[in-house]
């Protein structure tokens, strides 16, 4: 008996295999037994492939396995499909009267469960009801009480009506019991159960419940994969703490909207995948000049251009990190797990707030779309914390205001972090601008009010990175010289990648970095190993460039950056500056 | 709001540095009046500003603003609008700004119907750039990008403005100072997207559609008996009319209802509790 099961419903886009899979997962979820998740949208060969998995176990899973124990194919293309994960014991169940079945072969050593899913359902009260029949009969072939189903089928259809729910738990149990009467089989499979209590979400969702338990108020999108189930999951929700959600027109109408609303005052965020951020580079420039705090997610999928919408990729850092004309301080913030999704989004917030600046938060499609179990706790609402950073009080407005009682939202303190007043509120009123602008937020071209603009958004990032906690995740070996360094979901799956390593003798010390700026200096680290690896999905090595560049011995840099082109005598003396000499030289 | 607020309280101690003779000073002081005259105060306005000369004007205006990207001043405008619905909203800019490059944001705006008011100072010329046309310049203006002529039709935005839903369409010219402030004040009243084209000629650039021709040309539907201005029908023969030039109200829907109270966004949305809401651990349970 494994200590994990490896489950699977695949057929055409279409088929309801979504729908079912979660069925499945969430009564495994009430059953006590953790899950993780992951979809198949297409497919190696063009058509509309679409299958659901589910591994399962009594304990904590982090990722998915090459390995199939169960499958419920509706079409015989998911079996050939998944033949390479299948072995010998793995069951599949089919309805071989289905025509497109019945070329089916199923290998000697495995288990074939012929199982009239479509007369069956038409039995319960309809055809349509064969996903549910299949789930019974898997039931059965797992040693699953069939009855753990029924909460979840009462959740998916009680919104249709009591006897909708009542003919799909009647389809779920002529599936089990089918396979119980003409099967003479003993399946290697028992799925043992426990007395926990778990939740079960992905990583939109994980988002948009740390934006409600953060906050935000305002929400603006444009639908997009990987990433409308943030936008799905806050409209109606967000409603209820007072907030809104505004589908735009674009993603250029997106951002821009979630300024205004943080203009207003609101806590405000948009969420989009890579090509909804090449738009949004346009406004994020005056977002961070304009010290505007602001939330932005990034569900990264394959790129460039449209790439492939529905798959994996860590292929946006670069942007993220350097994107848009000109040069801005940005935060950007990467959660490692489902549930950590959820606790970066609070302190996204509150960075936004405390630093007067956008933060990217970035995400990746596998965490996006993964449905994983968590004990409720790892979600405790008591402890998320609220910092909204320098707002200004209506009684102390004034000592914020220059001699001609003027509010100053961009002054430059001593923290580089200005006073916030919000619109309506008395003696606050000023105007910003994507121009370089001075303490009122007016247009300026002086270069010493430019220098002092420039330092003090830069000034805010060192202060944040004084004040902020920028450290790793860690796990294996501490004292390992084979150091192994990911960013993002990668994080699950190198963790039990270390016990199959532990296996062969090979400890690895692994560090999960969820900061990507500011970020933890890992100069000591990567100096204290033999030998290190940065793992991520993508072809070039954005986060390895990242490490590497923080670890190299720097370069002098002679930088100038008031407006003025270099000047040759000037320019002299800074590189002589540079080489520590103290010649001067005239022009 | 205090009721004793002047027109005045909303300029700003900066001088404007638009040419001697823009329209755009007389446009922005219709504004300043006609937000003074509705009884708003610069601590409850929010100016929104696009690109252009006409941009400038959330500098020389007091009140909170935002001077943002070129094109996309009216997404600003609606999250403001929709975060804090206690606010005067009045979003400013070009023809450019408002008919070229947002003009998609423009067709959303209008049919979407959010309680602000959009100002659009129309020259028919790209003036900050030196003299470029601009998506309202007439088929045979020669400009420096435009020797022979633009070869395209000029946009007619009131009637972009019509066929997307609109709610309140209004032109006025920044030269009749009395009736231009009279007109955006009924769009600031206007419950919806108050709409208001200005003729606001550019002295420099366009020597074409100047003071001279908008004073001979235009014909005020207000003194017009006859015309009514909550009939469509009337206002779809205006706006097409391409012979005459008009000022006034040309077409208010009377039964609209904005876009906030439709979604029911009532509250100040910056007041939040300083922990996860009360009820919060609800979300959590939700995923049992």
């Amino acid at each position: 008996m494994p200590a994990d099961l490896n489950w699977a419903i695949g057929g055409e886009a279409g088929d309801g295999i979504d729908s079912t899979g979660k069925i499945f997962a969430q009564a495994l979820s009430r059953a006590g037994r953790h899950v993780f998740t992951s979809k198949d949208f297409a497919s190696r060969i063009r058509g509309g492939y679409t299958a659901y998995k589910i591994r399962t176990s009594v304990d904590r899973v982090e990722s998915v396995v090459d390995r199939l124990d169960i499958l419920i194919a509706l079409t015989q293309r998911t079996v050939e499909e998944n033949m390479d994960e299948l072995h010998e014991g793995s069951v599949i169940i089919y309805d071989g009267e289905r025509t497109t079945m019945q070329d089916l072969e199923i290998p000697d050593e495995m288990v074939g469960l012929d199982v009239p899913l479509k007369s069956l359902g038409e039995e319960a009260g309809g055809a349509i009801m064969r996903n549910i029949v299949a789930l019974g009969a898997a039931c059965e072939a797992t040693n699953f009480d069939v009855a753990f189903l029924d909460e979840s089928l009462q959740k998916r259809f009680g919104a249709k009506g009591e006897s909708i729910v009542e003919n799909n738990k009647k389809a779920a149990r002529l599936g089990q019991e089918y396979v119980e009467e003409h099967f003479d089989h003993d399946f290697d499979y028992d799925l043992d159960t426990t007395d926990e209590d778990y939740v079960l979400l992905n990583g939109d969702e994980a988002i948009g419940m740390g934006a409600l338990a953060a906050g935000c108020r305002f929400y603006a999108g444009y639908p997009i994969t990987p990433a409308t189930n943030v936008m799905e999951y806050l409209t109606g929700r967000i409603e209820e703490f007072g907030g809104g959600v505004v589908q735009a027109e674009d993603e250029l109408s997106a951002i821009n909207m979630a300024l205004g609303a943080a203009r207003a005052g609101a806590r405000s965020m948009t969420a989009t995948s890579g090509p909804g951020i090449d738009l949004m580079t346009e406004t994020f420039g005056l977002v961070a000049t304009t010290e505007t705090p602001l939330v932005i997610v990034d569900v990264m999928r394959s790129g460039p251009s449209t790439g492939m919408p529905t798959k994996q990729e860590q292929g946006d850092l670069n942007m993220l990190l350097y994107g848009g004309h000109g040069e801005i301080p940005r935060f950007v913030v990467a959660p490692t797990t489902v549930s950590e999704c959820f606790w970066k989004t609070v302190e996204a917030f509150n960075y936004a707030e405390k630093y007067q600046t956008p933060v990217y938060l970035v995400a990746d499609l596998a965490m996006a779309v993964t449905e994983q179990t968590f004990p409720p706790e790892e979600f405790d609402m008591d402890a998320v914390e609220v910092d909204r950073g320098n707002l200004v009080s209506d009684d102390a407005i004034d000592e914020w205001q220059n001699e001609k009682g003027q509010f100053q939202p961009h002054l430059a303190t001593e923290d580089g972090i200005s006073p916030r007043a919000f619109p309506g509120q008395a003696g606050g009123a000023h105007m910003t601008t994507g121009l370089e602008h001075d303490a009122l937020g007016r247009r300026t071209e002086e270069e010493e009010v430019r220098l002092e603009q420039v330092d003090k958004r830069t000034r805010k990032v060192e202060t944040a990175k004084q004040n902020e906690n920028w450290d790793y995740r860690e796990f294996g070996d501490s004292d390992s010289e084979k150091l192994v360094i990911s960013w993002g979901s990668n994080e699950g799956p190198m963790r039990e990648a270390m016990e199959f390593l532990e296996e062969d003798g090979v400890n690895v010390r692994f560090i999960s970095v969820p900061y990507m700026f500011p970020r933890p200096d890992l100069t000591e680290e990567v100096e204290a190993a033999d030998e290190v690896i940065v793992v991520e999905c993508n072809a070039t090595g954005q986060f390895a460039d990242v490490v590497e560049h923080d670890t190299l011995t720097r370069v002098t840099r002679v930088n100038k950056y008031n407006g003025v082109r270099f000047k040759a005598d000037e320019l002299a003396e800074e590189i002589k500056a540079a080489l520590a000499e103290s010649t001067e030289v005239t022009a | 709001m205090s009721s004793d607020v002047r027109f005045t309280d909303f300029k700003s101690d900066k001088q404007p540095t638009w040419c001697p003779g823009c329209g755009d000073f007389g446009t922005m002081n219709g504004m300043m009046k006609a937000l003074a005259n509705t009884g708003n105060h610069p601590d409850d306005t929010f100016v929104v500003a696009g690109i252009g000369c006409s941009g400038k004007i959330g500098t020389y205006m007091h009140s909170y603003a935002l001077h943002g990207v070129h094109g996309r001043a009216l997404p600003v405008g609606i999250g403001v609008k929709t975060a804090n619905p206690n606010l005067e909203v009045m979003v400013a800019g070009g023809d450019g700004d408002g008919y070229s490059i947002g003009a998609g944001h423009f067709v959303h705006a209008v049919r979407r119907n959010v309680d602000m008011t959009y100002v659009v100072m129309d020259n028919r010329i790209y003036g900050l750039t030196k003299g470029q046309f601009s998506p309202t310049s007439r088929e045979d203006f020669e400009t420096s990008t435009s020797p022979d002529g633009t070869h395209q039709q000029p946009v007619n935005p009131l009637a972009l403005a019509l066929a997307s839903g609109a709610t309140f369409i209004a032109q006025s010219f920044s030269s009749d100072a009395q009736r231009h402030a009279q007109i955006v004040q009924e769009a600031i009243e206007h419950d919806g997207f108050g709409y208001v084209n200005v003729y606001s000629p550019c002295v420099t650039f366009n020597d074409v559609d100047t003071y001279d021709y908008f004073r001979d040309s235009l014909v005020d539907l207000g003194e017009d008996e006859d015309y009514d201005n909550n009939d469509f029908d009337q206002a779809k023969e205006v706006i097409l009319d391409s012979e005459k030039e008009y000022q006034g109200v040309i077409y208010q829907d009377e039964d609209s209802v904005p876009y906030g109270e439709r979604m029911g966004f009532t509250e100040d949305m910056s007041r939040i509790p300083d922990g996860a809401p009360e009820n919060a651990m609800d979300l959590v349970r939700e995923f049992y």
